[in-house]
């Protein structure tokens, strides 16, 4: 069982993110960078697949060399190796042109028989990226998983959004995103960290990649950021004065933001 | 100041002392921070209200996991890291509690590395891995009601029985003391003193809890009581005769308190400096007043001096250059210091300062018991006094 897990450095959520003036892209410097807690999650059930049914786990970074801070976090954690897409001419590659990108890199790999993904980066949060890449490998995808099973040549999630939970099973190769349900990711261990140190990080520039640079950075990007503006402060609650019909008021301003 | 900007000022490290640690120490630093903040930090103020440390032994494996127990040792299933990455995991542990840092410094400073020191391969093989793993939890005997600075009178004795050896005495002050398997006790024979490795199931032992204590509360205090309990031969440690073995089991746990009594500091600056902020007397927060700023500053310097020292002293370690006298040093210093630290903090949050809802007073007490502990201050400043004029003020 060979995974690649795919990881991404974002600006630590306890941080205050901005956005840079000139190009509405991440102001990556403002912010204390980690490896997205979503994908120590997708990097842990890499992890426990590959305790259960051996093979290797491989990290899948595509990021600004400071990235590789995020990749020694996998390391850490137990991946056996890493592949580092990084070149400046990606700088501000919009989903669509990440998703192309990772699957040239995944491309140059050997027999991958799984991808695990975040369902949606804490800083991006477009959510789009594993299934594009499922569509572009021409592998079936498995979105939101809260829990994956794996059984010989098939994975089993269930699949939990809004409208429920549904189980989905897909021959693999397969593409698999996952939630924040999903486990309890460990903690990396001084011996994992020491054992990091040694671990191959290979780098890849888009021409090792076979990556046409037309169809990424801000130049190839699908869609443009026009403008930006700091998120309104808080507004005052709502109040409901009880006039019989609390209840029902209270599920039904519940149910209108998906809360029941 | 501009957006975007980002200062060159920290004030979380006003020294850049960060810089100075490896990408592998800073990973070391993350872990044990996750650990704590997640295992630990939401709930050590209610164990210490309540006076105990539940679930120690899950505990102790998740240290064991992460590889922290014993973690400056090398083979038997120990992680083999350097001497300043083990200070960066004290730092970390007591800048959460200074009982969680006591029950690892005893573990793997203490108990492990006495019969890592100076046990048998027998004994290292049979009792480290497992210490290591956090599965087997240990406690060391020197300290006795009437004998606490000046072990060498210590009165638990060891006569040997055919080839048996029996041990009688009493030990007290014993951290992990009733929650342990195993106990190394210090004893007198007629060769001198000796290290015993004993089961705690052994009959004869026994480790009542001491209770109202008013610091450590969150960490098992106890005594041990040692009436006619027999032990094979193989129980002694064989490479060690007189008050070297337990003394240079002291040095290696004293290097860890210069860490980890500045991890207690750093935390009460740390609350100091977020209660001040948000904190408004006078129509202004704390921190704009002249005299909260000064002490916020004497705090900074008091801390990162601290943290200098800890890794200077932590750096001559692993260069197998440090001296007793500067761990006396390192000791006497950041204890004192954190103290310190740990009143002013407690003044600038006012009555909150005496809550348990933030870790200051916590700390503050904690650090009471650091203070005399493991060396009192006094022995401390006694031992560099000795260094330094060649007179032993202490002894006769």
């Amino acid at each position: 069982m060979n995974i690649v897990v795919l990881v991404k450095q974002v600006p630590d959520t306890w941080s205050e993110r901005k956005l840079s003036d000139s190009d509405h892209t991440l102001d990556r410097a403002s912010a204390d960078a980690v490896l997205d807690e979503i994908n120590e999650r997708a990097v842990e059930e890499a992890l426990l697949a590959k305790e259960a049914h051996g093979g290797e786990v491989t990290a899948l970074c595509m990021g600004p060399e400071r990235a590789t801070e995020a990749i020694r976090k996998a390391l850490s954690m137990g991946a056996d190796k890493a592949v580092h897409l990084s070149d400046e001419a990606l700088h501000g590659t919009d989903a669509v042109g990440t998703a192309k990108a990772l699957a040239k890199v995944v491309g140059t790999l050997e027999s991958v028989d799984m991808i695990i993904a975040g369902n949606e980066s804490t800083d991006g949060r477009s959510g789009a990226v594993p299934a594009m890449l499922a569509e572009l490998l021409g592998w079936p995808q498995l979105t939101y998983a809260r829990s994956l099973s794996l059984d010989g040549s098939t994975v089993t999630i269930e699949r939990e959004t809004d409208a429920g939970v549904t189980s989905v099973r897909a021959e693999l190769p397969a593409v698999v995103s996952v939630t924040e349900k999903i486990n309890e990711p460990r903690y990396p261990s001084f011996k994992g960290i020491m054992a990091a140190k040694k671990k191959p990080v290979s780098t890849l520039t888009l021409a090792d990649a076979g990556i046409d640079a037309g169809e990424v950075g801000l130049s190839g990007a699908l869609t443009q950021m026009v403008s930006s503006a700091p998120a309104p402060p808080k507004e005052a609650g709502q109040q409901v004065t009880d006039e019989g019909d609390g209840g029902t008021r209270i599920v039904e301003f519940l149910s209108g933001k998906n809360l029941v | 100041m501009n957006a975007g900007f980002r200062p060159d000022f920290d004030p979380r490290d006003p020294l850049g002392i960060d810089d100075e640690l490896t990408t592998e120490q800073l990973a070391v630093r993350e872990s044990v921070r996750a650990l704590c903040r997640d295992r630990v930090g939401p709930y050590v103020g209610d164990w210490f209200e309540r006076g105990e440390l539940p679930a120690a032994r899950e505990l102790a494996r998740e240290l064991g996991k992460l590889g922290v127990l014993g973690m400056h040792l090398d083979g038997y299933g120990c992680a083999g890291m350097s001497a300043v990455d083990y200070g960066v995991a004290c730092e970390e542990l007591e800048a959460c509690d200074s009982g969680l840092r006591s029950l690892v410094s005893v573990q793997g400073s203490l108990a492990m590395f006495a019969i890592w020191r100076w046990g048998s391969e027998e004994q290292k093989q049979y009792w480290l891995p497992s210490m290591a793993a956090g599965e087997t939890i240990g406690c060391f005997g020197l300290t006795e009601p009437d004998h606490g600075s000046d072990p060498a009178s210590m009165r638990t004795s060891a006569r040997r029985d055919g080839t048996d050896w029996v041990l009688n005495g009493r030990k007290m002050w014993i951290t992990n003391g009733t929650i342990a398997d195993v106990a190394v006790v210090w004893a007198t024979t007629e060769e001198g003193i000796r290290g015993f490795v004993v089961p705690t199931g052994t009959p004869g032992f026994s480790a009542p809890e001491i209770h109202h204590k008013l610091s450590l509360r969150a960490s098992v205090t106890s005594e041990l009581v040692l009436d006619e309990v027999r032990l094979p031969q193989d129980a002694v440690l064989p490479e060690v005769v007189g008050l070297r073995g337990p003394l240079s089991c002291l040095n290696e746990a004293r290097y860890g308190i210069v860490w980890g009594a500045n991890g207690a500091a750093h935390s009460c600056l740390r609350a100091a400096l977020d209660y001040s902020t948000t904190r408004e007397q006078f129509g202004k927060p704390l921190a704009g007043h002249q005299l909260t700023q000064s002490k916020l500053a004497d705090m900074a310097v008091r801390v990162h001096n601290g943290r200098l020292l800890a890794l200077h002293l932590g750096r001559r370690k692993d260069e197998g250059k440090l001296l007793p006298q500067q761990v006396s040093f390192g000791k006497l210093d950041n204890v004192r210091g954190a103290l310190e630290v740990a009143r002013t903090a407690r003044t600038v949050l006012g009555a909150n300062g005496i809550s348990l809802e933030y870790p200051v007073m916590r700390h503050m007490t904690n650090l009471e018991s650091v203070l005399t502990y493991e060396g009192t201050s006094e022995m401390h400043a006694l031992t560099i006094g000795a260094a330094m004029t060649g007179v032993q003020a202490f002894r006769d």
